[in-house]
């Protein structure tokens, strides 16, 4: 076993790990954070990418004893005091997703892009969101969705939010 | 998903350190960089090293360095800061036609060129690049450093120069005046491994001749430049026909065989049209007429 | 009324502004209903399931964790055919953490070592005899966790005596064929069925007559649904109550809780399914697969809940593939373009065990479309299945029961008719429909087409298009020795299985239940059968009811996935979710507004005769101010008031829906493609995707439909197959080797609608979710050849992979994969 210390959403969290736990367990099976999953066997889909000290990785090819020192970003990560990030609200507001599996690593690789880029072409989301796969929604609603996010950099105004809260509440 | 097999970890603090722990480990330990070939490798039990190194703390070796009649990049060099490098994007144009077509972008976020050369993967790119460059690469092990050249280096596939307990730690590029360089590669899908994959490098001479050429490929049987497709033009004006005959030269020289990828005649075929491609496009790179 | 829209840029304000004004929406009590962004019933609205999928709180199978949950992990067979000498487990069973090994000797005192399938056959749960297939299940470790679980499979020692293999389904029917299916009692080959549709007597005649008769083998090669989930599931028994609570990733809930009956032996009182999140399906979680039938067992073997999730190679390597028909196509027509007849013939592989799914009378599923969207004087059509030493499978990845194949095979034909007559393929569909005034349409195949304007949503794609200018671009293309090419196909579908007299799933008629209580506060909750993967249930189902009753989609909350709170019904595949459940739910939600009528006369105090609906209230007639919401009606049944005659002091209502006819989805597809010659590599510069799925629900919803399934043609087409080796090896096991689109290698979609309403179906919708799946391989594999025209090339077999499009381009064959 060794011990790691890893910063995960802001919170330092210390365990001790079989060094052969790959990340995306290590979130899943001992911290329970689940919303990162994972696809394939060949480092391929890239359902299980996660933000490593900003940039998105697939965590089912990162060791967790390689993230030690390190910071880690998930989807739990993104809404912050009840206020969803822009790249969350763009999904919802362009149906970038339907059956929600690749939707968090979509969701991380979209932001850490939009951190890095804030204006993309179509043709830079679609190579930034290149390393993963999704079987529902055909890419342009995601692309879409990205730029929504981009296009709404802090979020949705208060007019909509209103609407906005009436159908969460309801689905919540 | 698949897990790998138990093994012990260490993390290194410095080159010398690194070396130390591969030394303690023993010959079934490995270095491990960005990860992203022996990982998978790993979990599909395909390998199976009884401990890790793991070099990702070692800052010191990701860098590119631009000296005055050469470049050096550290071995923790990643895919993505290769394709990022202002340097190397103004000399060696090949490294941002490669690896754009790495794998995918997360999977160069990771990725390390030291990594590659050292995986030394038949569909892999970065070797080709450093064939096509004329590189050198820069080995530590405990009796200390050694330099060598790519073909002393590149033994063929999966297979290198660099003993258990030696860390690549770095690739050195000579520079050349009024010289280009290009790379192309066929692929089933994005992010796939290479069907077949060519690169060139090209060094004009004053009066346009061709004073210097490497030409490389990837996942054709080719492991080292095709010499006698070089000399084709090496010294000659780089005519349309030059050119054709220098890559039909290179596919002669190749040896690929079928595989899920492509048939081995498919693969020569690719290796002629890439190769006129690279040649043509780091002649023009080299006289500025195309970015 | 038919409505047109304009594609891409304008597309969604007209999507649901078009909706609008063919529903005629007057809502004078009712302001809400006329908000373009919250629709009081269709429309575009954003749907109920995100809020907790963009937070990362969806529920997936392996999301769940029960306490003391073991592991389990299965041993496949690393062989295609060899019998099984001995299995020595002693090692795994000493390794540090393993609760205990299965095999088949275990499950043999249970009667569990076979189940039945979907196709009244029965498949190894653990293979005792013999392995017939590369990744068949051969042992079951249950550990602590999940590592220590994969540790003990190479542990296990299997003695194997090689077999020989069938690895081409062509060489299944030989007579030196090595017998697969020994275990069944007096085989004594691979055959499985033939079935035939159409009139062989009058195709051979209009054969005989034709100015032209063409034929092309068609291959639609092997491919996988890879749902981006892989298949799994958590049981856990208690042993106390004799309850088995199944957590699985399942399209049909219901009709696995009835298999589990069937197979385990449990009573189905006792067993509760719970389909939970599902990350994508297609098809993929139709059948039972023997991990679940293991989960289960090691929960009753252990006390414990055992969870067992495959991995992506075991998904790709055992689960239920798709497709794998060898076609022969034979077209008859006539110089002026007139067709005339269509012969299909069809090789099914069909793998070592008959586990297709789809209706008990449909052993080829709905091949029974291959007449396509034209009139022939004749069609004949015959497949015989086969089994081979591969995984069993045949129906999924969205193939709507086999009219992936059949769609595809006319397309392709009536191409070739085109060139051979040198006529354009557009013109040449468009002499050939059916008209509008020939529906109801008997397709000569045994089906009734329900409804269809051909002509008319052909005509609007060209125009999306721009068909004419396309064709002037490739002569000057073609001029300058480049390859482009524009491909079409025109398809029409019949989804939404099914008549419950002809259609059944093991004897389980094909239809599907809703439930719908309103609440005092007029707040609903919508209890249906059918599982979402992603498409939105939670939503079009709410909007459904939304429609009929006039109540906010907010306010109704469906309820899916779980056998304990949801009516009987035969879950979600073949498009059949919006056919047979949704018109389930508009029938509940009349049911309930009926009963709301009585309710509100008897407040009103006038006769129910007396009152107007409109969404959300009935009132007096010509008195409109005089009426009573929903909302209120449902408070005051729930009250004290004198209830009338025929209502019992609630609104609820449940229904059966047995549809009487499947709907007849249609849509007109292009496809432009650029091929680089020196290379082979096809690029998709564009794809247009005008579609007639009858009613509209939630155009954004139908458009991820849409586009999902587009990108399912692009992977068939260019890239996706499971290839076999001649030792039976599976060449595809692994998103290395079976290659999914990314988002570089699709174009940015363009689609259009026209609506033609099912007029069968309450509110005339037609299935959706198959259609772009069905329609697009074809168009792409058109376009492909057309560019290769030039160079000779009349048909290639998909994928179109560089290389085969190179060999293709050189005039060499294209082996079928």
């Amino acid at each position: 076993m060794t011990h790691i210390s890893v910063t995960i959403n802001g919170q330092l969290v210390e365990r001790d790990v079989d060094p052969r736990v790959l990340l995306v367990h290590f979130l899943r099976d001992d911290l329970g954070m689940t919303g990162t999953h994972w696809g394939c066997d060949t480092t391929n889909c890239g359902v299980c990418s996660v933000l490593l000290d900003g940039q998105p990785v697939k965590s089912c090819t990162v060791l967790a004893v390689m993230a030690d020192g390190h910071e880690v970003r998930t989807v739990e990560g993104l809404e912050v005091d009840g206020v969803l990030d822009p790249i969350q609200q763009g999904f919802m507001e362009e149906h970038g997703l339907q059956c929600g599996f690749c939707t968090p690593g979509m969701l991380m690789t979209g932001r850490a892009l939009l951190d890095e880029n804030p204006h993309p072409t179509e043709h830079e989301i679609r190579e930034a969101i290149s390393g993963q796969i999704c079987r529902c929604t055909g890419y342009a609603t995601i692309v879409r969705s990205i730029q929504w996010a981009a296009d709404h950099p802090a979020g949705i105004t208060n007019g909509q939010a209103e609407q906005h809260a009436v159908k969460e509440e309801a689905s919540a | 998903m698949q897990i790998s097999a138990p093994f012990d970890y260490a993390r290194a603090t410095s080159v010398d350190d690194a070396i130390a722990l591969l030394e303690k480990f023993g010959e079934e330990s490995r270095i491990i960089a960005g990860g992203h070939s022996l990982l998978p490798m790993m979990k599909l039990r395909l390998a199976r090293p009884e401990a890790l190194v793991d070099i990702n703390q070692l800052t010191e070796l990701s860098h590119v360095t631009e000296e005055p009649d050469r470049i050096r990049i550290g071995a923790m060099t990643r895919h993505v800061e290769l394709i990022a490098s202002p340097v190397l994007a103004r000399h060696f144009p090949i490294f941002g036609d490669a690896g754009r077509v790495i794998a995918d972008p997360l999977v160069r976020n990771r990725g390390t060129i030291g990594g590659s050369l050292c995986q030394a993967d038949p569909g892999e790119d970065l070797t080709a690049v450093c064939i096509v460059l004329d590189a050198t690469v820069v080995l530590r092990g405990p009796g200390g450093e050694r330099t060598l050249t790519m073909g002393d280096f590149h033994l063929g596939p999966y297979t290198t120069a660099a003993a258990h307990d030696e860390i690549l730690t770095e690739i050195r590029i000579p520079l050349r005046p009024r010289s280009g360089s290009a790379y192309e590669k066929v692929e089933r899908r994005v992010g796939d491994y290479a069907v077949a994959a060519a690169g060139a490098s090209v060094a004009l001479a004053e009066d346009g001749t061709v004073a210097e050429i490497g030409i490389g490929l990837a996942a054709v049987g080719l492991d080292e430049r095709p010499a006698a497709a070089e000399a084709v033009l090496r010294g000659q004006a780089p005519t349309p026909e030059r050119i054709a005959e220098a890559a039909k030269a290179t596919a002669a020289a190749t040896e690929p065989v079928d595989d899920l990828r492509g048939t081995a005649e498919y693969k020569r075929h690719l290796a002629e049209e890439l190769t006129k491609r690279v040649i043509a496009r780091a002649i023009a790179r080299a006289k500025g007429t195309q970015a | 009324m038919t409505i047109i829209d304009q594609p891409r840029a304008a597309r969604r304000h007209e999507d649901a502004e078009d909706f609008g004004a063919e529903h005629g929406r007057d809502h004078a009590h009712n302001p809400a209903a006329d908000d373009p962004h919250r629709p009081l019933g269709f429309g575009r609205l954003q749907r109920k399931e995100d809020p907790r999928f963009v937070r990362g709180q969806g529920n997936y199978t392996d999301d769940i964790q029960l306490a003391g949950m073991l592991h389990g992990a299965i041993l496949r067979s690393p062989l295609a055919h060899a019998r099984i000498n001995s299995i020595d487990t002693s090692a795994a069973l000493a390794h540090p953490g393993v609760v205990a090994v299965i095999t088949a000797k275990d499950l043999e005192p249970l009667g569990l070592a076979w189940m039945p399938t979907l196709s009244y056959d029965t498949q190894s749960v653990l293979a005792s005899d013999k392995v017939r297939f590369q990744g068949q299940e051969v042992a079951f470790v249950i550990a602590e966790d999940r590592y220590a679980a994969r540790d003990a499979l190479e542990l296990i020692d299997v003695d194997y005596d090689i077999l020989p293999v069938v690895h081409d389904a062509r060489r299944a029917l030989d007579a030196d064929a090595p017998l697969i299916r020994d275990d069944l009692e007096g085989r004594t080959d691979n055959h499985i069925a033939d079935w035939e549709c159409g009139d062989q007597a009058a195709w051979e005649a209009v054969k005989a007559k034709a100015d032209h008769v063409v034929s092309q083998e068609i291959v639609y090669p092997r491919v996988h649904p890879a749902p981006m989930e892989t298949c799994g599931a958590v049981a856990d028994f208690n042993k106390v109550s004799g309850e088995l609570n199944l957590y699985v990733t399942s399209q049909a809930p219901h009709a696995h809780r009835t298999v589990f009956a069937l197979v385990a032996g449990l009573p189905e009182h006792k067993i509760n399914l719970i389909s939970p999140d599902v990350g994508g399906g297609f098809g993929n979680k139709v059948p039972v697969y023997p991990g679940y039938v293991l989960a289960t067992v090691g929960s009753i073997v252990t006390g414990k809940p055992v969870k067992w999730m495959e991995d992506r190679s075991e998904n790709l390597m055992s689960t239920g593939f798709a497709r794998d028909y060898i076609m022969q196509g034979e077209i008859a027509f006539n110089s002026d373009g007139t067709l005339l007849g269509l012969h299909a013939f069809a090789l099914a592989d069909h793998g070592a065990f008959n586990a297709t799914a789809q209706p008990t009378k449909y052993p080829a599923g709905f091949f029974n479309i291959f007449p396509g969207s034209y009139t022939w004087e004749a069609v004949y059509g015959k497949v015989t299945s086969v089994y081979t030493n591969k995984a069993p499978g045949g129906v999924a990845y969205a193939c709507s029961f086999r009219i992936t194949e059949a769609s595809y095979l006319v397309e392709r034909m009536v191409d070739r008719a085109a060139m051979e007559l040198g006529m354009d393929p557009a013109e040449l569909r468009l002499k050939n429909f059916i008209k509008p005034e020939q529906f109801p349409y008997d397709n000569k195949a045994g089906f009734e087409y329900d409804s269809g304007r051909y002509e008319e949503t052909m005509r609007h794609a060209m125009q999306l298009i721009g068909y004419e200018e396309l064709r002037k671009e490739q002569a000057e293309k073609r001029a300058r020795g480049e390859l482009m090419g524009i491909g079409i196909s025109f398809f029409t579908e019949g989804v939404g299985a099914g008549p419950r007299k002809h259609m059944d799933i093991l004897g389980l008629g094909m239809a599907d239940g809703a439930e719908l209580r309103i609440h005092p506060t007029g707040k609903a909750q919508l209890r249906i059968s059918v599982q979402t993967q992603g498409q939105g249930h939670e939503t079009t189902f709410a909007q459904i009811v939304a429609e009929e009753l006039g109540l906010p989609p907010e306010d109704i909350d469906v309820i899916h996935g779980d056998t304990r709170n949801t009516p009987y019904g035969l879950g979600t595949y073949g498009s059949r979710s919006t056919p047979v459940s949704g018109a389930a739910a508009s029938l509940v939600a009349r049911k309930v507004r009926d009963k709301a009528k009585l309710v509100a006369a008897a407040m009103l105090e006038v006769s129910p005769d007396d009152l107007e609906w409109e969404k959300g209230r009935w009132y007096v007639k010509g008195d409109p101010t005089a009426g009573k919401t929903i909302q209120e009606v449902a408070f005051a049944v729930h009250g004290t008031m004198t209830l009338p005659d025929g209502v019992d002091g609630n609104l609820d209502a449940v229904v059966t829906y047995d549809p009487p006819n499947l709907t007849y989805p249609y849509g007109a597809y292009f496809c432009v493609t650029d091929i680089d010659p020196g290379t082979g590599k096809v690029t998709i510069r564009r794809f247009l995707a005008v579609d007639d799925c009858g009613t509209r629900i939630n155009p954004m919803v139908i458009e991820g439909q849409v586009h999902g399934g587009l990108t399912d043609g692009v992977g068939m087409a260019l890239m996706q197959f499971i290839g076999f080796d001649e030792q039976g090896n599976c060449l595809g096991g692994s998103f290395m080797d079976y290659l999914i689109p990314s988002a570089l290698e699709v174009p940015d979609w363009e689609t259009g609608f026209t609506v033609t309403p099912s007029p069968h179906h309450p509110i005339g919708a037609k299935g959706i979710g198959e259609s772009a799946t069905v329609g697009s391989p074809s168009a792409i594999m058109n376009s492909v050849i057309d560019a290769l025209r030039p160079l000779g090339v009349t048909g290639m077999d998909m994928p179109a992979t560089p290389n085969r499009v190179w060999d293709a381009m050189n005039g060499r064959a294209t082996p079928p994969v």
